[in-house]
């Protein structure tokens, strides 16, 4: 681990109460047009506030997931006011005050979030450095900032912030014509500094939703049937009401919780009442594989890229179908929501992506105002994108509507997260490629069938909420709809990096999902990725060239070549150094979203030939994300992303019949274990004069492909279907003889 | 019933049913944050505590049958102002993204610690292999018990 992370007992203790930690933002060219987040939010003081008692306090709209943001944002905006991180106070999102910045998704938090708070920031310390000026009597180019102290340089004589406005609201729209420093000025952007967050959280102090204790606060647990939304057919809670502790049976059409004293006496309850309670729903389609399921169903069809054929003969042809399953978010904390209901507002604390959607959402489950919710962020378990959240929040809502005054404590049960969670899509996968007579491909086909990859709730769109169509009164399903280029969601990243003569993308959207699902860290990029880069390498094997080679000789992206030399200069030790099996390596690379971050990853795997185990040894990754501020930070996200893509891609897969979702606990969906873990090496290309892109999603893709192409390297054959799971590599090994 | 519980070098004296899992006394009556609820099924490690030293599922662990055990939890291994040297390790290493998991991981490896003052690579894995992190921090985890036990002055 690097020294400029250490941390010794008397800084563990100072961090307290502070803000550390960076990513990157992006710092040149001066804003044209004002940033989206300040444009919906213009009043300066609902960003920044100069407190009387030397304190600043900054608002932003971007919630903590794990990934560091609260801090980030507040090290930006030390860096722009000039004044030390423990002067800043960084509350957490409310819907009682914060901006609205939407939701916490799709690695844009810091572009977005953290460029309003920049110049946010730059504005109120403009407007600070000019009343300093009056006050002073001199020019504002007379005047030097030192942690909140103005002084000027003819005179000496000096003002603080809190002397000048302390108390007193910024009086002013933001306009974002304030310039930001110069990188070279920042003092804690560009350094990795700490979290300050975890101190709390390795040390037990309250932290957590799950840590919100409320005077005369009741436990609540839900009883739902298998599949969302299923009818209650019978029930029967006579003998449940008598049982310890019950304070309440919550029944609103098939929406069905207990209520108790005491948690325990919660789940006992709802154990109670799932046993007294006959189901009817329909069944799951299942019992074929879901690669032609997906293919079978009705969908929205869309050309997503299309480049006219050239003129150069196609000579050799060649296709391959893949495919990836259901993937849970699998969240290691199951949902968790507090609610209380006055009478005549509604109090939620939420670990959701975006309070604001949530609560306009909510608005529609309970037919309440807008005006009647708050919604409050609190820190929740790793999400990876839309789990039960918002569900978890809207339940808890409805159980606390009919119990006045009663906070509501409501957590979903482990089975209850794996099975009502939405799931990331399955995608099958056609890909067609033409060669010419150079072995250069000039013709490339790439079609994805896949449900939609985003049903996230808001005001309009609620009826995606489990509650809201189990209610008595039930909203009905939004229609489908999917992100869409340049970003993408089911075609994220389908569109490859290459450049290809004669191109055609199309996305087939399933318009009735077998399963529930919403977006999984990466969208539809971890399928796309998967099949583009297995395919390229079987293209380059079936000519016998290097694939690395073959890549280079149709990628002309300087970034993009640049990572993958890197990457092959880390990675240059013997191939599967360690191993005891079949040893094999495998190489892939993308540009996230083919605007965002860039990663080339190299893995070494081992393959026991007696029962077709996978362990992936190792892996280096070279990465791009413009310009870099906290080189930690960053590198946490990536190895993090490579180890969970490890997971999805060699264990992970839900799996129902048509009566029930058959994998309900960690030890029916397995995820990777320490004796599992690859060690992983990350470095970066730190690129100060380019803006920054987000981290967090980067490595789910290229990590897949390089384990597909890793295994095919080392048994022999190809193997398309995730996940690769000991029972299809010991098949495809028997079967190679 | 009542019962008796030393927590943290403290007695407590807790009313609720004899099988009551640990995990919400704890929680719940004691308000102590360290154990987490993961899947009540003693499968992830979130809800671990130490019993006489030794991890145990808080969650499926009944309240009557640690009655006059000594229990730790991660409050009581150590407090911001006074870490323990594994806490210090993970903020060094920042051993952690969402940290949900990080009770269990701290409190194992303080107990492998104890017993194996200088473990291995692979000594490590095997004691935390049956605590799951699902933001894919081992690497950092390893490294920070690692570090801790180079740090046991």
């Amino acid at each position: 681990m690097s020294a400029e992370c250490a941390v010794t007992r008397r800084e563990f203790i100072a961090t307290t109460g502070t803000l550390l930690v960076a990513v990157a933002i992006p710092t040149s060219g001066f804003a044209q047009t004002l940033p989206r987040s300040l444009g919906r939010n213009r009043r300066l003081d609902a960003w920044v506030r100069i407190e009387a008692d030397g304190t600043v306090t900054v608002f932003s709209g971007k919630v903590e997931l794990g990934q560091g943001i609260r801090t980030a944002i507040a090290q930006v905006a030390a860096d722009e006011l000039d004044v030390s991180l423990e002067r800043l106070r960084a509350p957490t999102v409310d819907t009682a005050g914060s901006p609205d910045e939407g939701r916490t998704t799709g690695s844009n938090s810091v572009p977005d979030g953290g460029t309003a708070m920049r110049y946010a920031c730059a504005q109120a310390r403009e407007l600070l450095l000019r009343n300093a000026a009056a006050h002073l009597g001199v020019d504002v180019a007379d005047l030097a900032v030192d942690d909140g102290t103005v002084t000027a340089s003819s005179s000496g004589q000096s003002v603080t912030y809190w002397a000048l406005l302390g108390g007193r609201r910024f009086d002013a729209e933001a306009d974002a014509t304030a310039e930001p420093k110069s990188p070279a000025s920042y003092r804690y952007v560009g350094r990795s500094e700490p979290r300050l967050d975890l101190a709390a959280k390795f040390t037990g102090q309250t932290a957590y939703i799950q840590d919100i204790r409320l005077p005369g606060m009741l436990h609540a647990r839900i009883v739902r049937g298998d599949r969302a939304v299923s009818q209650i057919e019978s029930f029967d809670d006579t003998h449940i009401r008598g049982l310890p502790g019950v304070v309440s049976v919550v029944r609103d059409g098939n929406f069905l919780a207990v209520v108790a004293e005491r948690e325990e006496q919660a789940i006992a309850a709802a154990t109670a009442l799932r046993a007294a309670t006959q189901w009817r729903s329909t069944p799951y389609p299942a019992g074929e594989d879901m690669s032609a399921l997906l293919r079978k169903l009705p969908t929205m069809d869309e050309i997503v890229s299309e480049i006219p054929p050239g003129d150069t003969p196609v000579v050799r042809e060649l296709e391959a179908a893949y495919s990836r399953p259901f993937i849970a978010h699998a969240s290691l904390g199951p949902s968790c929501s507090v609610a209380e209901w006055d009478g005549e507002e509604m109090t939620v604390w939420s670990h959701s992506q975006g309070v604001y959607p949530l609560r306009g959402a909510m608005a529609d489950v309970l037919d309440l105002p807008e005006t009647q919710i708050r919604v409050i962020h609190a820190d929740g378990a790793g999400c990876y994108g839309h789990n039960g959240a918002d569900d978890v929040a809207c339940d808890a809502a409805l159980i606390a509507r009919s119990l006045p005054n009663r906070p509501i404590r409501l957590v979903w049960s482990r089975e209850d997260e794996f099975c009502h969670e939405p799931y990331g899509s399955a995608m099958s996968l056609q890909l067609a490629a033409g060669l010419d007579a150079s072995n250069r491909i000039v013709r490339w086909r790439h079609d994805v069938w896949s449900c939609s990859h985003s049903t996230r709730p808001a005001g309009g769109t609620a009826g995606g909420i489990l509650a809201a169509r189990e209610k008595a009164d039930p909203l009905s399903l939004p229609p489908v709809t999917d992100g869409r280029q340049p970003t993408g969601g089911a075609d994220r990243n389908a569109i490859p990096l290459y450049r290809f003569a004669d191109q055609r993308v199309i996305e087939h959207v399933v318009l009735d999902p077998p399963l529930r699902n919403s977006a999984l860290r990466s969208l539809g990029a971890h399928g796309n990725v998967f099949a583009i880069e297995s395919f390229i390498d079987e293209i380059a094997g079936d000519i016998g060239e290097d694939p690395i080679a073959f890549r280079l000789r149709h990628l002309e992206d300087p970034r993009g070549r640049a990572v993958i030399e890197r990457v092959r200069q880390m990675s240059t030790v013997q191939a599967a150094e360690g191993a005891s099996g079949r040893p094999g390596r495998g190489f892939a690379f993308a540009q996230y979203k083919n605007l965002s971050s860039y990663l080339a990853v190299v893995v070494d795997i081992d393959v026991d030939d007696n029962d077709g185990r996978t362990r992936v040894l190792r892996a280096w990754a070279a990465v791009d994300v413009g310009q870099v501020i906290n080189p930690d930070g960053v590198r946490n996200q990536i190895e993090g992303g490579l180890v969970q893509a490890a997971s999805w891609t060699l264990k992970e897969q839900v799996r129902y019949t048509n009566q029930r979702i058959e994998t309900r606990d960690w030890a029916t969906y397995p995820i990777l274990r320490f004796s599992e873990v690859p060690d992983v090496e990350v470095e970066l290309i730190d690129r100060p004069d380019v803006p920054f892109v987000g981290a967090g999603e980067a490595a789910q893709g290229p990590m897949a492909a390089a384990i597909g192409n890793a295994l095919a390297n080392a048994v022999g054959v190809r193997l398309r279907d995730l996940p690769l799971t000991p029972d299809r590599v010991a098949a495809a090994l028997r079967a190679s003889g | 019933m009542a019962v008796e519980l030393e927590v943290n070098g403290r007695s407590a004296l807790v009313d609720v049913a004899a099988d009551t899992p640990l995990l919400y006394v704890l929680r719940n009556d004691l308000k102590l944050n360290g154990p987490k609820f993961g899947c009540g099924l003693g499968q992830c490690g979130a809800c671990t505590v130490l019993v006489d030293g030794t991890p145990v599922r808080a969650c499926v662990t009944p309240v009557a049958a640690v009655a006059g055990n000594e229990i730790t939890t991660l409050e009581g291994l150590g407090s911001v102002e006074s870490p323990h040297r594994v806490q210090v390790a993970f903020l060094a290493e920042q051993a952690a993204q969402c940290g949900y998991c990080s009770n269990g991981m701290i409190l194992s490896a303080a107990a492998l610690l104890e017993r194996n003052p200088s473990p291995t690579d692979a000594e490590i894995r095997q004691a935390l292999d049956g605590y799951l992190c699902r933001c894919g921090t081992h690497t950092r985890i390893v490294k920070a018990v690692h570090r801790a036990a180079e740090d046991e002055t």
